[in-house]
């Protein structure tokens, strides 16, 4: 277990992290997340007690991590794959960090064996490709086999059989009552792997929570309903039906419609009623990665515009699409982030605690399905307009990676 | 349109890339997977004339990459995020790539903003995260607006939005009708990205086919079903000759009958549905499914190390190594 | 056409590293300052020296002295210009953009080798007159018989120390490998082979020894070298063309 309690760092005159609460239970993944320069890393070293806290405190199991009994046999952590001593063996660097925590060697080559490196193990980490590097990193962050883990974006590097692997791991850790806190910038990645969610922004706490409940908090639910091909007027008969009975209905590129606002079995109904046959009626969630976009719009450093492609008019291929065309939901079309909607104003996080944003979308009474249907992540921003970028000026300096 | 015709790279006696032969077309996103030394990295090298080949032969639009006038102005190549002097400026990075290939110095300022580095234009490389390089190198990529495009393992190091943003922009380059080649590790990611993979194995060409196929043909997809009026619609069922499967949930799971015959089977009979919906796996599961087989058909050697139930994770590497012995 | 942007690109290269100014710069430094030290030793020791000395004392190649050391800065110049795309991958980079390998390598080196003149001559011109002019009454003059030749000579001196190690590290690739061999080869091979009178006949076909004869005005009385000053001149290039051609044909051939 890992408590937080008012966690605060600051670096001179700026809060890298700002009076931060939460616990991360045992038993489940917890992943971490927050946009670039969120203060993820330092809260990780902050646990791992390389940065002493400005104000607050965090803990693992009642302690801080200096005055833990044996840290390396209850906390095991990988931070970045590439602290290592690259001219000294797999081997050799587990070794040390082995007697320097009374671990006997057999366990050495136990963990190399885990992570599928007893091969290598005589060789110099200096030749490790990235994804070997990070097997190493795991492979020390087991070697306590502690009942604490902590890993910063674990499968950065390695190769499908890889991730599919650290996944498992994972989860096989939190299975057996371990506290597993895990950040990953990998949405996809993440709804694979954690149950929990820890969810930061500027610093500040923005969620804590689980992930399906992250999920329905930041984005709605819909309905993919297919008609018969043969037959487009049955679509546009649906439409009519579905609108009317308060759903909201946007086309999908394949031909089908994406139905928010209404429950399955009055899809259902609503079609039986207009004699409309259905080739699909199937529920969606909305990823992870679409809720988290719409959370943490606003605090990201980095944001990048339309190519606009000034000096370049000529070299236009033939097959250039036009802007402008109607809005498709879900993909293909050049899915800009937009910006933030108007209610969440400029100033999403202004709060400390943890007070969900508000949904963007009106659920009932909205006559336009356009205008008030959650926008989807990839709607298309008018053509040729930039999207805002709040940050630009704080440039490198907010970035924590390039801070150090 | 890049070709590969019988490309093959030795160093010594290993076998690096195995006789590929595909073509990357353009108006789609083509993936390009593999295992870790699966060749890719190689191919990709060899198709900008950075390797050369043992044997074969990788043209664009039909003329070797050495043969183009200003290649920049042709192929955008994003390979490695560190490929650049730590101690030049952001911006004189992208200034001498566009002078030697005569671009305008206006584009350098445009594609620093369209990937949103304008704030950090001034200052050196070296001190950029690894997020930052990233988006540097695919300003590179950019900054002669070709048509053909290529990004090895693009969103490393990049945050959400950062990922986000470059798979739209992926997406969107492709449907202007340019070539978009793009490899990466993270299936999830390349299932949201790409329309066509190229699957690579041991050198070795192992798929060359749409997304939706690669799935398909690599994994079981199957009809999930509810209704309200369950009983009647499993007599319905097999009355049609279908087989269907009960899930936990309660819902019904159909193999092998597309849903529209479901649908309008269920609607020729009268039967509500609550959901007809068509499941199918991922494309990590189908990858590993293909690769796992390809390791096996190689090497003979014990059991598939395919779709692993949670909980109990295999030694990891299991399969590297068997690769390796092979 | 297609040269002259490469040229341009690679001036861009070349001004946009600090490595450049730096490099440069000491190699200006370090040889003007330590030649006026030497010439202020000079002019001091000069009362004591025997006739058949004083009738050899040579103003302008004293003052040239500071070059032995200088010519260190050159080469670490040379080296990082070629070599520094490699330590960085920056050459995979380049050489999408600019896939004639040929192209590449020799515009970089044509930039690079101009900038080193332009030094390398300034360099020359003010380590002379600033040595001269401690020298005092046993200074040389521009007019003498073959000073101004000398002078120039210190340029193209510096220069093509500067080009070898560009063709050398384009062999080795690695900087520290590139400066691991000339830092050693220069600064100690060179005057061991030249010191043991048994290996001086090979020494002095050595690019530094052969090239630096062009700064000599007077030579010594027991001179034997088979070469004047620009037959030296001509060795040293001979050396620096078979390291560029060696650069250029490695680079070629191999995996970028």
């Amino acid at each position: 277990m890992i408590e937080a309690v008012g966690l605060t760092k600051r670096y001179g005159a700026k809060t890298a992290v700002y009076n931060l609460s939460f616990q991360v239970r045992p038993g489940t993944v917890t992943g971490f997340l927050g946009p670039n320069g969120s203060g993820k890393s330092t809260t990780m070293r902050m646990i791992l007690g390389l940065d002493a806290p400005t104000t607050g405190q965090v803990t693992i199991g009642g302690y801080p991590y200096r005055k833990l009994p044996n840290a390396p046999r209850q906390v095991g952590a990988l931070l970045d794959a590439k602290a290592v001593h690259g001219g000294r063996h797999a081997r050799n660097h587990l070794l040390c960090l082995a007697q320097l925590s009374g671990i006997p060697a057999r366990r050495v080559d136990e963990v190399l064996g885990v992570v599928g490196l007893q091969d290598v193990a005589k060789k110099r980490s200096k030749g490790f490709s990235l994804g070997m590097g990070q097997r190493l990193g795991i492979a020390a962050a087991l070697l306590g086999d502690p009942q604490v883990l902590l890993f910063d974006e674990p499968v950065n590097g390695l190769d499908p059989e890889g991730i599919l692997w650290v996944r498992n791991l994972m989860k096989a850790l939190a299975a057996e009552g371990r506290t597993v806190f895990v950040s990953s910038h990998l949405m996809s990645e993440m709804a694979l792997t954690a149950e929990h969610l820890i969810v930061i922004g500027r610093g500040q706490l923005l969620a804590d929570m689980s992930v399906r409940d992250f999920i329905s908090a930041n984005s709605a639910d819909f309905a993919r309903v297919r008609t018969p091909d043969s037959e487009p007027q049955h679509r546009e008969k649906l439409t009519a039906a579905l609108t009317e009975a308060g759903g909201q209905v946007m086309p999908e590129q394949d031909g089908a419609l994406r139905v928010t606002g209404l429950p399955l079995p009055r899809i259902s109904d609503l079609a039986h009623g207009a004699d409309v046959r259905l080739w699909e009626l199937s529920p969606h969630q909305a990823s992870l990665e679409e809720a988290y976009m719409r959370m943490t719009q606003g605090a990201v450093d980095y944001r990048s515009t339309i190519d606009q492609r000034a000096g370049l008019q000529e070299q236009l291929p033939p097959g250039a699409v036009p802007q402008g065309q109607m809005p498709v939901a879900g993909q293909g079309q050049p899915g800009w982030y937009a910006p933030p909607p108007p209610q969440q104003g400029g100033q999403p996080f202004a709060m400390p605690q943890p007070q969900m944003p508000q949904p963007p979308q009106d659920p009932a009474g909205t006559p336009n399905p356009y205008a008030g249907a959650p926008q989807p992540p990839a709607a298309p921003v008018p053509a040729a307009a930039p999207a805002p970028a709040p940050d630009l000026t704080k440039g490198a300096t907010d970035n924590e990676d390039a801070a150090r | 349109m890049i070709t590969l015709d019988g490309l093959t790279k030795r160093y010594g006696e290993k076998v690096a890339v195995n006789d590929l032969t595909f073509a990357v077309r353009p108006g789609v996103v083509t993936g390009f997977l593999g295992p870790n030394g699966a060749g890719k990295s190689t191919t990709m090298r060899m198709i900008l004339g950075l390797d050369n080949p043992s044997g074969g032969a990788v043209r664009i639009e039909g003329k070797h990459y050495s043969q183009l006038k200003d290649p920049l102005r042709r192929v955008g190549a994003l390979l490695d995020a560190k490929a650049m002097h730590g101690g030049r400026s952001a911006f004189n990075h992208l200034l001498c790539l566009a002078q030697s290939n005569g671009i305008p110095r206006a584009r350098v300022s445009e594609v620093l903003d369209t990937v949103g580095l304008t704030a950090v234009a001034k200052k050196k490389a070296k001190g950029f995260s690894l997020g930052m390089g990233q988006r540097l190198g695919i300003a590179g990529a950019l900054l002669g607006d070709p048509e053909i495009l290529m990004f090895d393992e693009p969103v490393n190091g990049l945050d959400p939005e950062g990922i986000h943003w470059i798979r739209n922009l992926m997406k969107s380059l492709a449907a202007e009708g340019r070539t978009v080649f793009v490899s990466s590790h993270l299936m999830s990611e390349m299932a949201l990205t790409a329309d066509h993979l190229v699957v690579i194995g041991q050198g070795r060409l192992l798929a060359d086919t749409s997304m939706s196929d690669f799935i398909r043909q690599n994994s079981r997809s199957y009809v999930r079903l509810r209704s309200p009026q369950r009983e009647r619609l499993l007599d319905v069922l097999h009355e049609a000759g279908v087989g269907a499967v009960e899930a936990r949930d309660g819902a019904l799971e159909v193999d092998g009958t597309p849903p529209e015959r479901l649908g309008e089977l269920a609607a020729s009979r009268q039967v509500v549905l609550h959901e007809l919906s068509p499941q199918q796996a991922s494309l990590e599961e189908a990858f590993m499914r293909l690769t796992a087989e390809s390791v096996e058909y190689h090497a003979h050697s014990d059991r598939p190390g395919g779709a692993v139930p949670a909980g109990e994770p295999p030694a990891w590497g299991e399969g590297w190594q068997r690769r390796k012995g092979a | 056409m297609a040269a002259a942007q490469v040229l341009r690109s690679e001036w861009t290269k070349i001004r946009s590293v600090s490595s450049t100014v730096w490099t440069l710069g000491l190699a200006g430094v370090v040889t003007i300052a330590l030649g006026m030290l030497i010439s202020i030793l000079s002019r001091n020791d000069y009362d004591s020296l025997n006739a058949k000395d004083r009738l050899t004392f040579d103003p302008t190649y004293i003052s040239f002295a500071g070059m032995s050391l200088g010519q260190l800065a050159m080469i670490v110049f040379g080296v990082l210009v070629v070599s520094n795309e490699y330590s960085t991958g920056m050459i995979r980079t380049s050489l999408a953009a600019v896939p004639q390998r040929g192209t590449l390598l020799f515009g970089k080196v044509f930039v690079a080798t101009l900038l080193a003149l332009a030094v390398g001559l300034a360099t020359s011109f003010v380590t002379f007159f600033a040595g001269q002019a401690v020298l005092g009454p046993y200074r040389a003059g521009l007019g003498d018989p073959g000073v101004l030749r000398a002078v120039i000579g210190g340029g193209l001196y510096m220069t093509l120390i500067a080009m070898f190690s560009m063709g050398v590290a384009a062999m080795l690739r690695s900087p520290m490998l590139s400066l691991g061999i000339l830092m050693p080869f220069f600064f100690l091979i060179s005057s061991i082979l030249g010191g043991v009178s048994a290996t001086k006949k090979i020494g002095r076909f050595l690019p530094d020894q052969a090239g630096s004869r062009i700064m000599q005005v007077k030579t010594p009385f027991d001179d034997d070298t088979p070469y004047g000053p620009w037959g030296g001149l001509a060795i040293m290039v001979a050396w620096v063309v078979l390291a560029l051609l060696g650069g250029y044909a490695l680079l070629k051939k191999r995996d970028a």
